[in-house]
This record gives structure tokens, C-alpha cells and sequence, in this order.
């Protein structure tokens, strides 16, 4: 399991720093958005990778903290999910103001012709 | 433990903003005035309140009480809540924040809230923001507010449209949104070595960490530095930086003056307080990195701001100047230097800012600036009032006096960003260097270069706005001269003010800034007070 994680952080954050080094706005926009995938990946596994493992105690006494599996990663995970889905969002809009404005998709608004 | 008032009054610089922006939301377009007087009060007492958390720590620190407070949010305790965290440095960022966000929201109200939709809402998100920034006392949260004052800066940046701002506001955002990333990947990082992260629980944990985690630690905490540099635009981090807030129009980007400083504070704060120990591998972890960075930094300033043609891309390379006298300080002295860096930190922030807002209404006679002509709003949904052009002949007054304001004005930015005497520049560069010349009895070469690299620049930033100075202001000219209008001189005339009272009070605000670098290197002190602060009201099921 850990090895598949790894990779798809890997494969995730390889081929996003790929598409924002692209010319095109939209190219640019999902490679952020892949990258954040990755990084909501990385933080998550930061918690540690368990199975069959609660992220609630229950209303009962806490017999064994090391049976729970942290809650405090997959809380900033929730945040940063929120926050990047919001970024992204607003990003296409100023990509749209530009394709308006410019007439092209070229992250400098000119396609050098 | 009961707490008074004056306790609660910690979280009202990021509540009530809030509020106050939320309510805006509901309010039409139209309604205006509603909405400036929604503005102008939630800023008066945003200073208000910044006012009396300063005075109170001042009253502590001669009361030879410990400063720093706690704030425990939802009650719960230190490292497993969230903490609002108050000292002296919180305090002076506060009252630095909210005399820009009077300054320069009286600006924008003259003319240019006009210029786009939602701009009071935004504007008071980004004050919500930094507020949230100068007060949280954990690295998540620290991110969070990040994101408030970047989205808001993201919507400000764009506020006026026009290609030249979307295409500077495409890149602003990218690049930040990159670096929020980057941010992220540090803070997981941090929190999966140490399983905290509570800055005061940070600092006592990390001296701890040693083997194999010892390199996962470090490379956390430089992903985390390289996204606070890229805020405070480092070289070469901040290529971004004069073109952004070049195309900012000038209220914002006098705003903007103060972000980058808060990639400075972020660094203060959390370098100095888990890197600035004595021994082991934390003791100054990295800081040559900051010292040679700053002096790239203040080098490539100093080349931009001779090269540039424009005024506003003058006052982004001195943004990046003084981003890297700060930054070279701040690796190169440590304790010794930290009053001067603070002293600058707060005089050249008021005076880019000032700057920003006195060079458009140098330049409003040089009317094909393009930055300046007012286009169509993009998307046509409430927004119905943009500036009508040809608005401004029939309000402005037009009197000879007005070259005259406005040249006293350019003189006195002018002394000040490059750090002449008399002025607080001045006194705030020669703190520093009498810092870092008192450091040791045989003064390192980097130090020498760092020396003359603050004096050079000092140099260039006058030779560029002198010559900036002699086009638009004495050359003979055709043109009309340029409207001023009060409400846009006021703001300036405030900001200069303070700048001035900076200088008079020389003594007394250096003495603030002395123990706020006391205070910044008394970590045992922070965490203390973090760590021990006790929760409010009976408590259910103390340990």
C-alpha cells in the first residue's frame, strides 16, 4: 500500500510540475490541481498509514490510543482540499477574464505572433 | 481562570472584520455610502483595538510583566486547541496593519472602490487575514490565514480589470497558489516528524529530533522557508513581485506593501523561535541562506530599480530592497540586529505604502500610463459604476499648491526609502549597521558586503527617484496639472506623518523595538506562556 501511495504521489506531483511549466492557461491550471491531489495525498499518509483503524474514540473509555489512527491529518486534509478546490475555482475565472481580454489561452496573453 | 474583557479583545482583529465583510455581501452595489461608512468604522476600531492591545503591552512590559498571551479558542488546551498567541511583536504588526488599512482605504474611497465590484468586502477579508497571520500561534492556522488575506489579495490584484491586471493577476495567482502547495507539503511534512504543530510545542520538540527523521525535518522545514521567501520575494523567488503590484492599482498595492512583510514575519516568528536556540543542529539552522539570499536580494533590487523607467516598478524594486535588507539582517545578526531590522521592518512598509499611493497622482498627468486607463468590467453582474473618465476634471481642484504638496510628498518618500538622515529610513538603516558592525571584534567579510550592499542601495533608490523626481515634477509640461484631490492627500499626509513621528519618537519606539528582539529571543518565554496558559472558567475533568 505504501508503495502504491508513494507512486501515485509521485506520478501526481511529476506530471503537475510538467503541466504548469506549459504555455497554456488550462494546462497550467491542472497541473496545479494535480499537484494539490498529491499533496493532500502526502499529507494524509504524513498521519501514517493504517487500516481498519477509527479516526473517532467512541463515547466508552479509550482502552488503547495506538488502536486509533491520528485525526488531526485528515482534518488539514479536509482544509486544504476546501482551500485548494476554492483556489482553483477562482483561478478559472481569472483564466476566462483573460481568454476575454487577450484573445488567446497563452499564460503571457500573447502567443508571440 | 476568569478573563477580563481586555482578553477577549485578542480575537476581535479577526472577528470583526469578518463581519463587517460578511454583512457586506448583502448590501447592493449601489448602496455606497452604506458601505463606506461599513468600512470606514470597522477600520477606525480594527486601529482602536490595535491601539489599546499595543498600549496594554507596553503597560505589562513596565510593569516588568510576561507579555505574551494566550488566547485559547474553543477553551481547549494549548498544543491540542488552536491558540491566538499576542506579544509585543503581534502588537506593533497589528497597529502597522490597521494605520495601512486606514490610509489606504480613505484613498480608495476618493476614486478607485469604484473601479470594480466588492471591493470594501475584499478589502476588509485582506485586513482579516493578515490580522489572523500577525496573531496565530500554530503553522496550520498560520497557513489558513495565508489563504484569507491571499484570496483576498488575489480579488484586489484583479479589482479594476484590464488586460495588464488580469495578465499580472494570472501570474500572481499561479505563483501563489504554487506556493501554498509548497507551504502544505512542509507543514505535513513537520507534523509527521513531530506530531505537532503548535509552534511553542515545535520548539520544544525539535531539538529532540535526531537520526534518519533529522533530514526529513530539515527538508520540511526548507520546503516551508522557500514558501515564506517566495512571499517576502527573495530573490530568486520574487520576480513576480514589481510586475504584480506595478499593475495593482495604487490603494491596493499600497495594501500589498505590507504582504510582503508578512512573509518576513512568518520567518521572524518561526525562525527565531524554533532555529534561534543555542546548541545542536536547530541552533540557526540555515541562516546563511538568508544572508546571502537577502544580499542577492538587495543586489538584484538595486540593479531592477535603476534599470526601471516607470514609478511603480521603482517602488516594487524597493519593496524587494527593503525584503532583502531585512532578510540579510535577519541571518546575519541574530539578537544584535533585531531592533534595527524591526525598526526598518515598520518604517519602510509606511513609506513603500506612501509611495505607492503619492506616485499615482504624480504620474495622473502622464495619462496614456496604461495601467491606469479604466476598461470595461469583465463580467457585468451588479456592477454598475465604474469611473466615468472625464469625472475627475469637474471634482479635482486645480491649484498651483498642488505640484508643491505632491513634490514635498515625492522628497520626503524619496529620503525615506533610501534611508537619508533625518528621516526614520535613515535612523532604521543605521541601526542595522551598528548592529552588525558591533557583532564580534572581527567583522566576517559577508558582513563587510552586506554593509556596503545597504549603503549602495541606499544609493540607487536615490539616484532613481531623483531622476523619476526631475522628469514628472520639474520638467516644463503642456499638460494641466494634476488634480489632487483631499481625500487622496490626507491618506498620504497620514502615512508621512507617522513616518515623521517615527523619527521624533526615535527613542521611544526604538526602545519598543528592543524588547520586542528581547522578546523574540526569549523562546523559553513564549512557550511558557503558550504552553502554560490556563483555560478559562471551571473546568469539567482537569487532569
Amino acid at each position: 500500500m505504501e508503495l502504491i501511495l508513494a507512486l501515485g504521489i509521485g506520478v501526481f506531483t511529476g506530471s503537475g510540475v510538467w503541466l504548469i511549466l506549459r504555455p497554456r492557461t488550462f494546462q497550467v491550471i491542472v497541473g496545479l490541481s494535480l499537484i494539490s491531489y498529491a499533496v493532500n495525498l502526502f499529507i494524509y499518509a504524513m498521519g501514517r498509514l493504517r487500516v481498519d483503524a477509527p479516526a473517532l474514540v467512541g463515547s466508552g473509555a479509550v482502552t488503547d490510543p495506538s488502536s486509533y489512527s491520528d485525526p488531526v491529518p485528515q482534518a488539514l486534509v479536509l482544509t486544504a482540499i476546501v482551500i485548494s478546490f476554492a483556489m482553483t475555482a477562482l483561478l478559472l475565472v481569472v483564466l476566462l477574464a483573460s481568454r476575454g481580454l487577450t484573445g488567446t489561452d497563452h499564460v503571457d496573453g500573447d502567443d508571440g505572433e | 481562570m476568569m478573563l477580563g474583557w481586555t482578553d477577549h479583545l485578542i480575537a476581535a482583529p479577526i472577528l470583526l472584520p469578518l463581519i463587517a465583510s460578511a454583512v457586506m455581501l448583502l448590501l447592493k452595489e449601489q448602496r455606497r455610502m452604506a458601505k463606506n461608512v461599513i468600512s470606514l468604522v470597522t477600520v477606525a476600531v480594527l486601529f482602536a483595538i490595535a491601539l489599546a492591545l499595543l498600549l496594554r503591552v507596553i503597560d505589562m512590559g513596565f510593569a516588568g510583566q510576561t507579555v505574551t498571551r494566550a488566547y485559547l479558542l474553543g477553551n481547549w488546551p494549548a498544543p491540542f486547541g488552536i491558540v491566538l498567541v499576542i506579544d509585543w511583536l503581534s502588537a506593533l504588526m497589528l497597529v502597522l496593519t490597521s494605520i495601512l488599512g486606514i490610509t489606504s482605504l480613505i484613498y480608495a474611497l476618493a476614486r478607485w472602490d469604484r473601479a470594480g465590484p466588492r471591493f470594501h468586502a475584499l478589502f476588509l477579508l485582506q485586513l482579516m487575514g493578515l490580522n489572523g497571520a500577525f496573531l496565530t500561534g500554530d503553522l496550520f492556522n498560520l497557513f489558513v490565514f495565508f489563504e484569507v488575506l491571499l484570496a483576498a489579495s488575489y480579488g484586489l490584484m484583479l479589482h479594476g480589470s484590464g488586460a495588464v491586471r488580469v495578465k499580472a493577476g494570472l501570474h500572481y495567482v499561479t505563483i501563489n497558489i504554487a506556493t501554498s502547495l509548497l507551504f502544505l507539503i512542509g507543514v505535513g511534512t513537520i507534523y509527521g516528524i513531530t506530531g505537532t504543530l503548535n509552534m511553542a510545542d515545535l520548539a520544544t520538540r525539535i531539538p529532540q529530533v535526531s537520526g534518519t527523521d533529522l533530514a526529513l525535518l530539515q527538508s520540511g522545514v526548507a520546503v516551508l522557508g522557500v514558501a515564506f521567501l517566495v512571499k517576502a520575494g527573495m530573490w530568486p523567488l520574487g520576480f513576480w513581485l514589481p510586475g504584480t503590484y506595478a499593475a495593482a492599482v495604487p490603494p491596493v498595492a499600497a495594501m500589498f506593501a505590507i504582504l510582503s512583510k508578512v512573509g518576513i514575519y512568518a520567518l521572524l516568528r518561526v525562525y527565531l523561535l524554533l532555529f534561534g536556540g543555542e546548541v545542536g543542529w536547530a541552533a540557526n539552522f540555515g541562516e546563511e541562506w538568508l544572508l546571502f539570499g537577502g544580499m542577492a536580494t538587495i543586489a538584484f533590487g538595486t540593479i531592477g530599480v535603476l534599470a526601471v523607467r516607470t514609478l511603480s516598478r521603482v517602488a516594487g524594486y524597493c519593496v524587494l530592497i527593503s525584503s532583502g535588507t531585512l532578510l540579510a539582517a535577519l541571518g546575519a545578526g541574530e539578537g544584535a540586529v533585531l531592533a534595527g531590522v524591526l525598526f526598518y521592518l515598520v518604517s519602510s512598509t509606511l513609506g513603500v505604502s506612501a509611495f505607492y499611493l503619492l506616485l499615482e497622482m504624480v504620474e495622473r498627468q502622464d495619462e496614456d500610463a496604461g495601467v491606469q486607463a479604466v476598461v470595461e468590467p469583465v463580467f457585468d453582474d451588479e456592477y454598475t459604476s465604474a469611473i466615468v473618465e472625464g469625472e475627475e476634471d469637474e471634482v479635482g481642484i486645480v491649484i498651483p499648491a498642488t505640484i508643491a504638496i505632491l513634490g514635498g510628498g515625492f522628497i520626503f518618500c524619496a529620503l525615506l526609502l533610501s534611508g537619508m538622515p533625518p528621516l526614520s529610513g535613515f535612523i532604521a538603516k543605521f541601526a542595522i549597521i551598528h548592529g552588525l558592525l558591533g557583532l564580534e571584534h572581527t567583522i566576517a567579510q559577508p558582513i563587510w558586503w552586506l554593509v556596503a550592499l545597504l549603503i549602495v542601495s541606499g544609493l540607487a533608490t536615490l539616484i532613481a527617484t531623483t531622476r523619476a523626481g526631475i522628469d514628472l515634477l520639474w520638467t516644463p509640461s503642456d499638460r494641466p496639472h494634476p488634480a489632487l484631490r483631499i481625500g487622496e492627500a490626507v491618506p498620504v499626509g497620514l502615512l508621512l506623518l507617522v513616518c515623521l513621528g517615527l523619527m521624533v519618537f526615535a527613542g521611544p519606539a526604538m526602545w519598543y523595538m528592543e524588547r520586542t528582539g528581547q522578546s523574540l529571543q526569549d523562546r523559553q518565554g513564549y512557550i511558557g506562556a503558550v504552553l502554560g496558559a490556563e483555560r478559562a472558567g471551571p473546568v469539567e475533568g482537569a487532569q
